[in-house]
């Protein structure tokens, strides 16, 4: 089967309106699936569900994190393409001025789920990996535990979380070869190998692309079994 | 005007924490400069939510590499040692108590400890990010902050009004006027900027300080 797509555009032509999209990165450059997230925009779908650790903050802020500016997911929220937001820091709060998806919400265009950062990665490993969610003390006592299930385990108290999904995962990695095996580079890994594994439909964008049998197996982070597309990018 | 500490000298004090060999986070803003001041003749692993374990000083070569970075986004120097894992890992070291000492900021601490440090009045797009995590899950949470407002209320104070982070997790606070330790029975004010009385310190924080019998004068 051939995983090999010449384009991000080709790769992402498929992504349908009200789709549940997980995008890769800790939500700055490292990491993030740059090329993918343009086409996306280009594409234009509509009424997206985008699960990411952060909501991007628009070109001309990355500018405070890499001078000459990227693309981030900021994109899809000034263009009306996402309906909700579920992530660990939709916007900076400390960092004037707002962000396009803190304008957004301001005017009721599209609705935040704030998820703790290591829920966010558990609930999307328990997706992946079949489970129907986990106990975690984190957010007991504070505004996470409105609504969930309570349990006092060995003493302490506990939250119930509940896993997540996707129909699709944008993921930017280093390397990979053409059966979809994938190594990533320093930082960049973060959310990238756990979102990949969550989806029904993995997207994968590589500075380069090598032949089977080239990664050395012990240094494989993600198998290729959740690999459905690789486009390859030179960075 | 009294001389207060700022906020390079606040994270020179906080890193005198750091015992030898401690594997330490560092949250957002302030509690990054920590970085800078590791006691001599220590040794500080400093580990980060994106999945870091070992990275150095902020990178300040002309070509900084953008996919080697701090949990504040800025790039780092890797240290021999140095390993990378993804973020669900990170987090179980997080949740799992192999966090000797975080370093976190705050709007609020309350006297039992109550940490107040992610969400704002008027900006309701606000994450907690990590904070959450850190707070449940390090061995230690020690809060640096200015010790009141822009307009001069207090931050420490018997109750949080602003959203919480976690119930019960602070340890040491480390101000631009004082460390105090929480206690069992209360905030113990340990050490006072030169210059301070016990009262003008307390008459600026809300909850009641208890002086320690070996209270000191913070020495950098």
């Amino acid at each position: 089967m051939n995983k090999i797509f010449p384009s991000c555009d080709a790769a992402v032509a498929d992504i349908h309106d009200g789709a549940v999209v997980m995008v890769g990165s800790f939500g700055s450059y490292a990491g993030l699936p740059v090329n993918l997230i343009t086409a996306l925009a280009r594409q234009g779908t509509k009424n997206l569900t985008v699960i990411a650790n952060m909501g991007g903050v628009g070109f001309e802020l990355t500018k405070r994190i890499k001078p000459e500016g990227y693309q981030d997911l900021g994109l899809l929220f000034e263009q009306a393409q996402v309906r909700k937001f579920i992530g660990s820091v939709p916007a900076l709060g400390g960092m004037p001025p707002d962000s396009p998806l803190e304008r957004l919400h301001r005017e009721g265009k599209v609705e935040i789920e704030v998820v703790p950062q290591g829920t966010l990665a558990e609930r999307i490993r328990c997706g992946a990996g079949g489970l129907g969610g986990f106990y975690t003390t984190v957010g007991v006592g504070t505004v996470v535990e409105k609504g969930k299930e309570k349990k006092v385990i060995q003493g302490r108290e506990y939250i119930l979380e509940l896993p997540l999904k996707a129909d699709f995962a944008l993921i930017k990695a280093h390397r990979a070869d053409s059966l979809g095996n994938l190594v990533y580079r320093q930082t960049a890994r973060c959310f990238n190998p756990v979102m990949a594994t969550a989806a029904r439909v993995t997207i994968v964008e590589v500075d380069k692309l090598v032949a089977v049998g080239e990664l050395d197996p012990e240094s494989i982070v993600t198998p290729h079994v959740y690999v459905t597309r690789i486009v390859e990018v030179p960075r | 005007m009294k001389a207060r500490l700022d906020e390079q000298t606040i994270a020179l004090r906080a890193a005198r924490e750091f015992p030898d060999g401690a594997v330490v986070n560092l949250g957002y803003g302030m509690p990054g400069l920590c970085a800078n001041f590791i006691p001599e003749g220590r040794t500080v692993f400093f580990q980060a939510e994106n999945g870091v374990l070992g990275y150095g000083n902020l990178s300040t070569d002309e070509a900084k590499d953008y996919e080697l970075i701090n949990a504040s986004d800025q790039p780092v120097l890797p240290l021999p040692g140095i390993c990378f894992f993804d973020s669900a890992a990170s987090f179980d070291m997080i949740r799992g108590g192999h966090i000797d000492i975080v370093v976190l900021g705050a709007y609020q601490v309350s006297e039992k400890g109550d940490l107040a440090n992610w969400g704002r009045p008027g900006r309701p797009a606000t994450g907690m990010g990590g904070g959450m995590d850190l707070a449940a899950g390090a061995k230690k949470v020690i809060v640096t902050m200015l010790h009141t407002t822009k307009d001069g209320g207090p931050r420490i104070v018997k109750e949080c009004t602003y959203p919480l982070t976690a119930k019960r997790c602070v340890s040491l606070i480390i101000t631009d006027l004082a460390v105090i330790e929480v206690t069992g029975a209360g905030l113990v004010l340990k050490e006072i900027m030169p210059g301070w009385t016990v009262p003008e310190v307390q008459h600026l924080t809300a909850a009641k300080l208890i002086p320690a019998a070996d209270l000191k004068e913070i020495a950098l």
